[in-house]
């Protein structure tokens, strides 16, 4: 089975409203409940460059944006030139036949040229070629004219009367236009029963924090983890929460320190170089025993690296964040909705614990934009703040901050309660918080401590859930990634089912703590294994050998920028088990 | 609640000091925990922040919450303390290093916020902790560790740089003078936005030319001379004075609304910390619809 899947790509320049038929397009498709995500591959984030954005949306779950185009709307000559290519039979290929001129396509492939000036009677055509090819795509989807009318004018309600009777007339005359030149797709759209909304994956992350009791959020702004900034400041009003934009990223994770010690939850999310900033405060979160969570949503590096384009490259800047040896959760979420449910889990997990968290997402995750039903959702999750005291203390006590336990958690008094005024310091320091360092380097002491903030990661792994094997048990090949590649390494098993391998995958969310002994028996019941990931070192497979010893037959990589298409990953595992390919890299056919 | 009792200096004094005999720490030290019960506080209702520097070990030797951090991050951790529950006090002490060179944008922009918080500075124009080398208020020709030639760099004016930043009570102590200095710290603890209270502080071990000698024979009370604090000019005209006579007292005072009075999420619902965690199903609608 493999039910409705339509995928459709825009490409132009960033400044020619590529986002407004995406949009449109978008909740088109969740409107009728189906699953949906797309990707939008990017030169640069303000005016000029290319722009690249895939649409799909499939009856099924999937998570990726696909493998083949069945549209394609040139918005500018650049666009025709570098994709056309890509087209294949069936597909159809949009364009205003007034300034583009198509290339030579693949036999099948159908060209729809719209004279746009003609069709806009020249009102305003640059601006409203989009429209115009809109209301093509929905003849060509099979939808009634109705629906794109309904859509258009809530979409430009807001600006008004006139500017929404002069897009439903555009639309019109683009898919009258459809009518008499061009061929429906022949399947039919389906009409699920539950309509669906939109969100990205840094909503996701933003919402989840926000379901967690996120009360404070700082930030400095930095692609493409500004979506989160730009969520709280929309939306902190509503949840009731501070929201402060700060001079730098060392500003930011210090800050968030601080207001966690009043006992606010607090938030903040960055890229590579603000988190390489941030890491000397997540060691004083892990010193001074104050919960943390920070976002470090990676992107191409090293150094400022390539801004607009996603890669897996920071786990190990993750690892080894701050000086020192001290426990830190670090996990990666798979997915939008893996990304919402793991902010609470993390927060309840930091506060019982009393130490940092780093969440490892990327530019695909979080950039990306998916279909959500609302009500899938748990915006009352569970919260958990271990033994955090947030009431003053009645007569006098003898609280100790750093007091010696057999678990190593000593309960956390927040700043301003009676009865628990105590110092929390980056120094060593003893249970009452005097400080070991500087005069009194007791060694004794100094291991004690040491050993009492290690005793809360004793039997850490027991906290979290196991990976969980997608696929057949009984499978040919057994693939390992971590993170983000979960979406290519789901969408590929139809795949590699076409060409006669049966496969299996492991989605590796929890880096820290790792469950090295369910790893270690996937591995063990595997027939063949191959690590994926989108990264040029092979930064998680390096972290799995040292933690376990386990060694894959072969690996598939990728670094251009760009992610993994579902055929990227296909290709690597067919190859590895004709030839015994050690490493396979993928070649990046679409190219922006 | 209990009853507040009236206290006094001494309730306030944490553990004893491990500064050098003579550190010129120990007369801010004093004069912090004057102000404190000067104003009236309670150990519980304030949170003494500090960086890291001889210094910023001041939280430790002072009875109330304490936060000893980073070197040079004081002013970011007290900026997330008092935002998430302005009602607490919130100083933040440190020193020349700490506070002007490491940490000097987050001094920028503390000011500029108008966030309210008590900065003290214990300006000794050296790097202690570090046993001596030269610091951004460091004197051209100050010969250190570091500059065992003499320094050769112009040196940072804390006075002129924050009312330029915005801060809006700026001050200058010498620790020696206990009492006035408990009066500047005391007023800018009273003062709603972001105060700067730079104390001539000296290192008698590693700073040998600004010795309490040094400044017994310059310092000179801007009381002295009639000085109109809401005149900024002037404000930096004295400020930029330093030979025979170096001016100490209030240089700069203006009202302005500090970042807690300004930020509409405070205007209810109390202090940020205090707020209750999970979302009203109200809000969890909206955020639903939102995603529609
Ligand atoms: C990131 C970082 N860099 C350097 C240091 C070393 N260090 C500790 S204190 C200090 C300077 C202290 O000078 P100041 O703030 O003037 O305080 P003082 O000791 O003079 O009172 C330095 C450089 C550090 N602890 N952390
Ligand atoms: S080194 Fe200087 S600043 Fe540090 S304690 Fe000694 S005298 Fe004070
Ligand atoms: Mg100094």
């Amino acid at each position: 089975m493999s039910g409705y899947d339509m995928a459709i790509a825009i490409g132009g320049e960033a400044g020619q409203g590529i986002a407004t038929p995406g949009d449109i397009l978008a909740r088109l498709f969740v409107r009728r409940g189906l699953n949906f995500n797309s990707y939008n591959a990017f030169q640069s984030i303000v005016r000029g460059g290319h722009i690249f954005l895939t649409l799909r949306t499939t009856e099924e779950t999937k998570y990726s944006h696909g493998d083949k185009l069945d549209i394609l709307l040139c918005l500018n000559q650049d666009t025709m030139d570098k994709h056309l290519h890509f087209m294949k039979a069936g597909s159809k290929v949009i364009y205003n036949s007034d300034n583009i001129t198509p290339g030579s396509a693949a036999d099948g492939v159908q060209l729809c040229g719209l004279p746009i000036a003609e069709l806009t009677g020249n009102a305003r055509a640059g601006l409203n070629q989009n429209t115009v090819a809109v209301g093509a795509i929905l003849y060509m989807l099979g939808l009634e004219f109705q629906v794109l009318k309904d859509s258009l004018t809530q979409q430009f309600q807001r600006k008004g009367e006139a500017i929404v009777i002069e897009n439903v007339k555009v639309a019109q005359a683009g898919y009258e236009h459809a009518i008499k030149n061009f061929e429906r797709f022949p399947d039919e759209i389906p009409m699920l029963s539950t309509p669906r909304g939109v969100w990205s994956g840094n909503d996701a992350l933003a919402m989840g924090g926000a379901a967690a009791g996120v009360k404070f959020y700082a930030a400095y702004p930095m692609s493409p983890s500004t979506g989160l900034l730009h969520w709280f400041a929309n939306n902190g009003r509503n949840i009731g929460a501070m929201v402060r934009q700060i001079e730098d990223e060392i500003g930011v994770a210090n800050i968030v320190i601080g207001a966690a010690h009043t006992g606010a939850r607090t938030l903040s999310a960055t890229s590579g170089g603000g988190f390489a900033l941030m890491t000397e405060a997540i060691g004083a979160s892990s010193m001074m025993e104050i919960p943390t969570v920070y976002i470090d949503v990676m992107r191409a590096g090293p150094s400022t690296g390539v801004p607009t384009k996603t890669e897996q490259g920071d786990l190990w800047q993750a690892l080894g964040a701050s000086q020192g040896d001290f426990q830190r959760f670090i996990a990666a979420p798979l997915h939008a909705q893996d990304a919402f449910n793991l902010m609470a889990e993390i927060f309840n997990l930091t506060d019982r614990f009393q130490c940092p968290a780093i969440v490892l997402s990327d530019l695909l995750i979080s950039e990306g934009h998916y279909s959500v039903d609302p009500e899938e959702l748990d915006f009352f999750p569970t919260i958990d703040r271990g033994s955090t005291i947030t009431e003053h203390a009645v007569g006098k006590t003898d609280y100790l901050r750093y007091k010696f336990t057999e678990s190593g958690i000593s309960p956390r008094a927040v700043a301003g309660l009676e009865g628990y005024v105590h110092v929390v310091a980056t120094d060593e320091h003893e249970e009452n918080s005097g400080l070991i360092s500087d005069e009194f380097t007791n060694p004794h002491k100094r291991r004690a401590m040491v050993e009492k903030r290690s005793r809360k990661f004793e039997n850490i792994v027991a906290e979290i859930a196991p990976p969980e094997l997608v696929g057949p048990a009984d499978a040919d090949v057994t693939m390992i990634g971590w993170g983000s590649t979960f979406a290519a390494m789901h969408d590929s098993l139809a795949l590699l089912t076409d060409r006669g391998i049966t496969a299996n995958f492991l989605s590796v969310k929890w880096i820290v703590p790792l469950h090295a002994d369910k790893i270690a028996e996937v591995f063990a019941n595997a027939k063949r294994t191959i690590i994926v990931e989108n990264n040029q070192s092979g930064q998680f497979a390096r972290y799995l050998r040292g933690e376990t010893g386990l060694v894959p037959d072969g690996h598939i990589r990728k670094y251009d920028g760009e992610p993994f298409m579902p055929h990227h990953i296909a290709d690597g595992v067919e190859d590895n088990l004709k030839n015994n390919t050690e490493q396979f890299i993928p070649f990046q056919e679409i190219v922006v | 609640m209990t009853t507040t009792i009236e206290l006094t200096a001494k309730d306030f004094k944490g553990v004893d000091p491990d500064w050098c005999p003579g550190c010129g720490h120990f007369g801010v030290l004093n004069s912090i925990q004057r102000a404190y019960a000067d104003v009236g506080l309670q150990p519980h209702e304030v949170v003494t922040v500090s960086g890291i520097g001889c210094s910023s070990n001041a939280p430790g030797y002072i009875n109330t919450y304490g936060m000893h951090t980073l070197h040079g991050r004081a002013l970011p951790f007290a900026t997330g303390v008092k935002m998430a529950n302005h009602e607490l006090t919130v100083i933040a002490t440190g020193g020349d290093g700490d506070g002007y060179g490491i940490g000097a944008g987050h001094f920028t922009h503390a000011a500029r916020r108008n966030v309210d918080i008590t900065y003290v500075v214990m300006n000794n124009q050296i790097y202690g902790l570090t046993t001596g080398q030269m610091s951004p208020t460091s004197r051209p020709g100050l010969t250190t560790k570091s500059t065992p030639f003499g320094s050769i760099e112009y040196p940072y004016n804390p006075i002129t740089s924050a009312i330029m930043n915005g801060a809006t009570y700026v001050a200058r102590g010498y620790s020696g003078d206990i009492r006035g200095t408990t009066k500047l710290i005391a007023d800018g603890i009273r003062h709603k936005g972001f105060s700067l209270i730079d104390i001539h502080s000296p290192c008698v071990t590693f700073n040998l030319e600004n010795t309490h000698d040094f400044f017994k024979q310059r310092i000179k009370k801007l009381d002295e001379v009639e000085h109109d604090a809401s005149d900024w000019k002037a404000a930096c005209e004295y400020a930029m004075e330093w030979g025979d006579t170096i001016y100490t007292g209030l240089f700069f005072e203006v009202e302005s609304e500090s970042l807690s009075q300004l930020d509409p999420i405070l205007k209810e619902g109390g202090p940020i910390a205090k707020r209750s965690l999970p979302l009203t199903p109200e809000q969890a609608d909206r955020l639903k619809s939102r995603l529609m």
